[in-house]
Parts: C-alpha cells; structure tokens; sequence
C-alpha cells in the first residue's frame, strides 16, 4: 500500500513529543514531581499508512494517541496534523480541526451512551459539525452503518443489546461519521474475543482501502500488529525504544527490548514453543515518575553496559528506515568491540529455557 | 502423566445452571474430564464458553442461587466433592485444591499484608505454628521467584507489581502442597514479558513439585507452549479434547479449526486477510438440543439443529483419554 521510498509528505509529524503528569503532595500540594508517561517521542506517519504502537501496560501509548488528537493539553514538542500544528490551536480552529481526526476506544461499552441509541451515537458528530438536516442526516447514518456492517433495522436499538464486536462497530461508524482522514485505534480489539477479532480488524482495512484512512493502531497483540501494520514503533517507559518496517522488525529486531518483547509472545505452535530460545526480562518496568538515569531500559536490558546507566540514548537512523534508541548501535566502541561479546556474556543472565 | 495411573481428579458429567430472569442459562452443560497425576491440562474457549464456572462448580464456590450445580461426580481422590459437607469442601479448597485468579488484585485483600495472607493456610489447614508458618511463608515466596523474600513478607499487596501479586497467589495457591492447582486466566491480566517470567515459573514448579494443573486461557500461544492436553470449550460444553502435539496439528472440531485459522502469526507466513469465524458467541439459555456451534459452522446440516453430538473418540482410544470430538460432521463426513 506504501512506498516509503517516494517522497510524499507524512500526514502526521511528531517531534519530541513529551506529556508529563504532575504529581502534587504533602498538605500543601505541592508539585513534588511528575510521571514522565510519554518524553520525547518522535515519528511521522505516511497518509494511507497504519502505523503500529506496541508495548506494555502503562509505556505510554494511549497518551502519545490522546495527545495526538489533542485531548491533552502537551507538555513539550511539536504535533502536525496534515499541516497543522494541532498542539497550539485556538478553541474555535481546534474544533475545526476535529472531524479530520477521530478516535476508536478500547472499551466499546464504555465508551457508548447507555441512553442514546445506535442512530444517536453515530449521528452524533454530525450534528456537532455540521447543519444538515434530519433527511440527510440519517442518509448519512445509513451509510455509515451499512459501511460497517451494522443492519439498518437497529438503528433505534440502544448498546446494550449489541454484542462486543457489534458495539466496537458503532464506535467505528461513529468516528468515521465525518469522514477523517487520520483515525487512532486505542487496543480496538483487545476487549473482543478471539473469534470476533479477525472480524473487526478485517473491517478496519476495508475501510482504510475505501476510504484512504491512515492508523494509529496501538495494541499489545504484536501478532495481529504484525498482520494490519506497515510499520511499528515499540515503546518503553514513555520512549521510542525502535521504529521500523514491520518486516524487518519481526524479521530481525535490533533494539534489546523489542527482541525481548517479540521472544515473549507464545506462539501456537506447540514444537516452535518448547524449542524457541526465549529472553525472560527479569523485574518489572521502573515508575515513569522516577525513570532510570540512563537508558530507560538498562535495569531490564540483557546487553545493558556502563555508558547505558549515565546518558539516554536517542533514536537514531541505523539501517535505511529503521530506528533505534540504544548505545549498542550509536557507540562505536560498545556497538564494535564489546557489542558482541557483551551481548553473548549477558545473554547468560538474561537467556533461559 | 503417567499412563494407567488412577487419575488425581475426574469429573464427570458436571451441569451447572443459572436461574436468571431471562430464564435458564446452561452454563455447563455435561463436562467430563481428568486429571491425571502431574498432568498440565490446558482449558480454552472464548470467554462465556463455561471455563471458569466449570471450575467453580467442581470446588463450591458459585453462590446460590443464582447458580444450580444439577448433577455430575467430581472425583478428588476417593471422595465425590458434590456429596461432602460445607465443611470437608473449605478444608478441601484449603488443602488439596490451590487456585489462581485472573485478577491478582481483587483476589488478594489489601488491608493484610502478604505475609499474613501466605501464612493464614498454613495456620489453619497444616497446623503450624505461627513462626513456623512465616518461615515457610518465606521459603514459598522465594520460590516464586521473589527477591528479599523474608523482608518482603511485610509488604501490602499493592507495593507489588501485578506479576508480583500474581507470584504471591501462586504461592498461596501451592501453600498446603495441593494435589490439583487450578489457574484460572492467571496471565491474562498481564504484560508479555510478565507472562513469560510466570509460565517460566509454572514450569519449574512442576519439575520441582509435580502437582496436577488445570491452566485456563483463551491464549491457544501458552496452551502450545505449557499444557500437555488440552480441552476446547464452546458453548459451555467440550466439542474437543487431545493431547496438545494432536490439537494443534490434526485439529478435528470445525470451531477449533476455524480458531487455529483465525489467529495471525508472528514468524509464519504473513496472511492478506484474516480468516474469520462469522456471527457471535451462543446465547446458552434454553436447554442444549443442538450443537453449540450450528449458527456459526460452515459444515452445519439438519442434524446439527436437532441433536447435540456426543464426544466421540476419533482414534479408537476412551473418550477422555486419546482425541475426542462432539460433531456430527466428524462423525459422519470426516471420519465416518
Ligand atoms: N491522567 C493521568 N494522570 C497521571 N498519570 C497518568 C495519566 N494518564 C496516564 N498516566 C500514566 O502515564 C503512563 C502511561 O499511561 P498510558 O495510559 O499512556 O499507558 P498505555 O501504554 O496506554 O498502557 P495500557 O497498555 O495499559 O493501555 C502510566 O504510568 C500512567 O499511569
Ligand atoms: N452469576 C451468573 N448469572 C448468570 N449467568 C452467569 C453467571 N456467571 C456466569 N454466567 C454465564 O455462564 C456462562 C459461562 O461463564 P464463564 O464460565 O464465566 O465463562 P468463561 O469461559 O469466560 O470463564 C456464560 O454464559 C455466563 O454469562
Ligand atoms: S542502551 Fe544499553 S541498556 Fe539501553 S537497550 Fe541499549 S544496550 Fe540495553
Ligand atoms: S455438529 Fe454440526 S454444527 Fe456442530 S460443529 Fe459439527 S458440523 Fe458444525
Ligand atoms: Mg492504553
Ligand atoms: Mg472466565
């Protein structure tokens, strides 16, 4: 679908994007730190491309998406929307910028009315955003649900007589209602069961070919990332750990941590899995209000050495298209002589099986 | 796993109902299995399908009403754990039966510390003494892989992380040295890597330990990876059951083929499109005339609205014990 060679404007740039959180305490509330959730990330996304965003619980990924479509106000860095630095819109330009950018939730329950009815949420946006009237409205509706695969039948049907996958269907109708041109799908299908996954995510390319969409897709399902992403960035403790084309990445990861991560996903496949050499990260993800000194990664990292624990590394360009935030490949002295033989040494403690 | 041996746990046609508003809801509907000594039975299914009431309902701990366990014989040794007393069923789930939750947190209570909540079976079901519970106490923590094991045993549930509280329930669950450990979705809630370093763990406790286990999950990767049987459910009832080499290689239901399909890879060939199971899940009120799966399946024939198929053994062994099946269609066309 994308030629990443072609030089074509990307539809979303990010730069050093961060989003703190403060924390306040004591009686007096004082602001006595922050959760670092996202510090500095940086990517673009080619128009009609999905874009994967892979990591564990808490690395940062709902909030990077959140403040992309700016339902944060960010704390540093810069986002483009198709032109426009949505970061530092006005109110009246902001709401006018909306309909290009839209949001698929999680939660289909929760993110639905209870009270509205199916016609009243996808019709919603429209009448936020436009003075059609009734007739053309529920045209609109009608086409919206047929484009889903929603029966026209149900549109005075209220959410809770739908099904998971049925409910995640209007919550795509709806953000699709004002035909966006940029869509962030926040684990769109991880509250769905295994056999209504497929059925969703099928529909999500059907649209993004129809209607020339181009994704956000955050999940933790890096198999199904693989299946709908072109490319994939993988996050850790609010930073870009590497971005590359899907490819290559499941191919050959490069930075220790999305191998680690890609070794830790069980496949279904009973003699891969007993005869797969696995990486077992010891310990649990540090607190982003107190990240580690140096590289996020250096209490977990099987190849950790000294300059990782005193300087962040930064992504970096190491092979055309593929980026990486690790000292292994910017050191020259650690990438060359001790690269190598630092990970074989620290594969002992971080190898097993 | 050895064969021939009188199995630690077997259950046998366990029905379990809900009396609901809507009318009944027939959540198990007939489940038979065993558990054979040191076994890792796997238990998948989408989520609705009757895993976790199942395993509620063979140790006691579905209130009713709502709940009616109808019938069946649940075999822990000599004992029919349906016919005992309230009592003998609490020493039971104490002592022989461990159980592990999905959600580490709201199984474990946050006002005790961990310590208190490892050592509270020992006291009551082994009959230590308090010192010598918090000893044991330690040396169970640091078996689970917990650093600083004795010192953490002050520590409250939520100074843990959720793998730690995971490999605190672990713990609990293993305190009296159980026959059978029943986990229930216990990695579900986790992160990937978190789950790696449990189902590393659960590994190197059976080879230290050699219980029986019952692994529920709607992850067919970590039933590969773990479970050397495996049993799918749908619809509240068995429609296949192999050991695990067989299931993944020869599956024989057409829902468990269509799962198998369904699931993208990380290292196979990269699909253009996701193969898909149409329609939704079963709405299990009414009582199960037909096959669970009839709405969804594409080998679907008249017999299928009609009759529910019974498991059948595919390759000459008992049912239970080799690959069975419940479909009418691998009875008749496939393996007919
Ligand atoms: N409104 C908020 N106030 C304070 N901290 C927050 C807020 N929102 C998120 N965080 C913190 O920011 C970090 C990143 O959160 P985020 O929701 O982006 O994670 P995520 O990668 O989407 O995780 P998950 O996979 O669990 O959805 C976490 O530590 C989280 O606790
Ligand atoms: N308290 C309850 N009242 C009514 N129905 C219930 C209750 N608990 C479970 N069920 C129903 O029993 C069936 C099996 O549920 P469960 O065993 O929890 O499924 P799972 O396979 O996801 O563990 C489902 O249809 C569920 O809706
Ligand atoms: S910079 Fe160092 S600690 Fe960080 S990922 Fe690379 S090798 Fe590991
Ligand atoms: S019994 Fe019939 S409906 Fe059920 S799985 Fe077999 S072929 Fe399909
Ligand atoms: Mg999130
Ligand atoms: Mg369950």
């Amino acid at each position: 679908m994308l030629d990443v060679a072609k030089p074509i404007t990307p539809l979303v740039q990010v730069r050093g994007l961060k989003m703190y959180f403060p924390i306040y305490s004591g009686i007096l509330r004082r602001h006595t730190g922050d959760v670092k959730a996202v510090d500095g990330v940086s990517f673009d996304i080619m128009p009609g491309e999905t874009l994967g965003l892979v990591g564990e619980s808490g690395c940062g990924k709902s909030t990077v998406g959140r403040a992309l479509l700016r339902l944060y106000e960010i704390t540093g860095g810069t986002v483009e929307i198709n032109g426009t630095d949505v970061a530092t819109l006005g109110t009246e330009d902001l709401r006018k910028a909306r309909p290009q950018m839209q949001m698929v939730f999680q939660d289909p329950q929760a993110s639905l009315n209870p009270r509205m009815t199916l016609a009243d949420i996808i019709g919603e946006p429209l009448n936020e955003h436009t003075d059609w009237d009734g007739d053309r409205k529920l045209a609109r509706i009608y086409e919206l649900m047929d484009a889903v695969g929603l029966n026209r039948r149900f549109a005075n049907r209220f959410p809770h007589e739908f099904s998971g996958g049925q409910r995640q269907r209007i919550g795509i109708a709806r953000a699709l209602a004002l035909n966006p041109r940029f869509i962030v799908c926040d684990e769109p299908i991880a509250a769905l069961d295994v056999s209504i996954q497929a059925q969703v995510v099928n529909l999500l390319e059907d649209l993004q070919e129809k209607f020339g969409l181009t994704y956000l897709f955050i999940s933790h399902d890096l198999s199904m990332v693989r299946h709908i992403a072109d490319r994939v960035a993988v996050m850790y403790l609010g930073r870009i750990a590497e971005l590359s084309p899907r490819d290559a990445l499941y191919a050959r990861p490069l930075h220790p941590y999305a191998e680690a991560l890609l070794s830790a996903v069980p496949e279904p496949d009973p003699t891969l899995a007993r005869s797969r050499q696995r990486i077992i990260l010891q310990g649990d993800v540090p607190s982003p209000a107190n990240p580690p000194k140096g590289c996020n990664f250096c209490t977990r990292c099987p190849k950790v050495f000294d300059l990782c624990r005193q300087v962040k590394p930064e992504l970096a360009e190491v092979e055309p298209g593929r980026f990486v935030a690790c000292h292994l490949y910017s050191d020259p002295t650690a990438a060359g002589s001790t690269g190598a033989s630092t990970a074989n040494e620290h594969n002992q403690q971080g190898v097993s099986l | 796993m050895a064969d021939g041996a009188a199995p630690v746990l077997d259950v046998r046609g366990l029905k379990t109902v809900f009396r609901t508003r809507g009318g009944e809801v027939h959540a198990v509907n007939s489940v038979s299995f065993h558990l054979n000594p040191g076994e890792l039975l796997g238990v998948v299914g989408e989520s609705g399908s009757g895993k976790s009431v199942t395993m509620m309902s063979l140790i006691g701990l579905l209130p009713s009403p709502p709940a009616d366990v109808r019938g069946g014989t649940v075999m822990l040794g000599n004992r029919d754990l349906l016919k005992i007393s309230a009592d003998e069923l609490r020493d039971v789930r104490g002592a022989k039966v461990g159980f592990v939750f999905q959600d580490p947190m709201t199984s474990l209570n946050p006002v005790f510390t961990v310590g208190n909540q490892i050592m509270e079976p020992l006291i009551r079901h082994m009959g230590m003494s308090k010192k010598q519970a918090q000893v044991r106490a330690a040396e169970l923590l640091a078996l689970v892989g917990i650093p600083d094991a004795a010192a953490r045993l002050k520590s409250y549930p939520h100074q843990f992380s959720g793998g730690m509280r995971q490999r605190v329930m672990i713990a609990i669950a293993l305190a009296c040295d159980p026959d059978v450990l029943i986990a229930d979705e216990p990695t579900t809630a986790l992160d990937v890597t978190i789950q790696a370093q449990i189902l590393e763990l659960v590994k190197d406790l059976r080879q230290k330990l050699g219980m029986a286990i019952v692994w529920i999950t709607h992850d067919l990767g970590v039933i590969a990876g773990i479970a050397d049987r495996v049993m799918v459910m749908y619809g509240g009832q068995v429609v296949e059951q192999a050991p695990v080499k067989d299931l993944f290689a020869n599956p024989q239901h057409p829902y468990t083929r269509a799962l198998l399909k369904t699931i993208p890879s990380l290292t196979g060939e990269r699909e253009a499109r996701l193969q898909v199971i149409e329609g939704q899940p079963p709405i299990m009120t009414g009582a199960p005339a037909a096959c669970p799966f009839r709405d969804r399946c594409a080998h679907a024939f008249a017999r299928c609205f009609v009759e529910n198929p019974e498991r059948r053994a595919i390759d000459g062994c008992e049912v239970g014990k080799g690959h069975d099946v419940a479909c009418h269609w691998v009875a008749e066309v496939a393996h007919a």
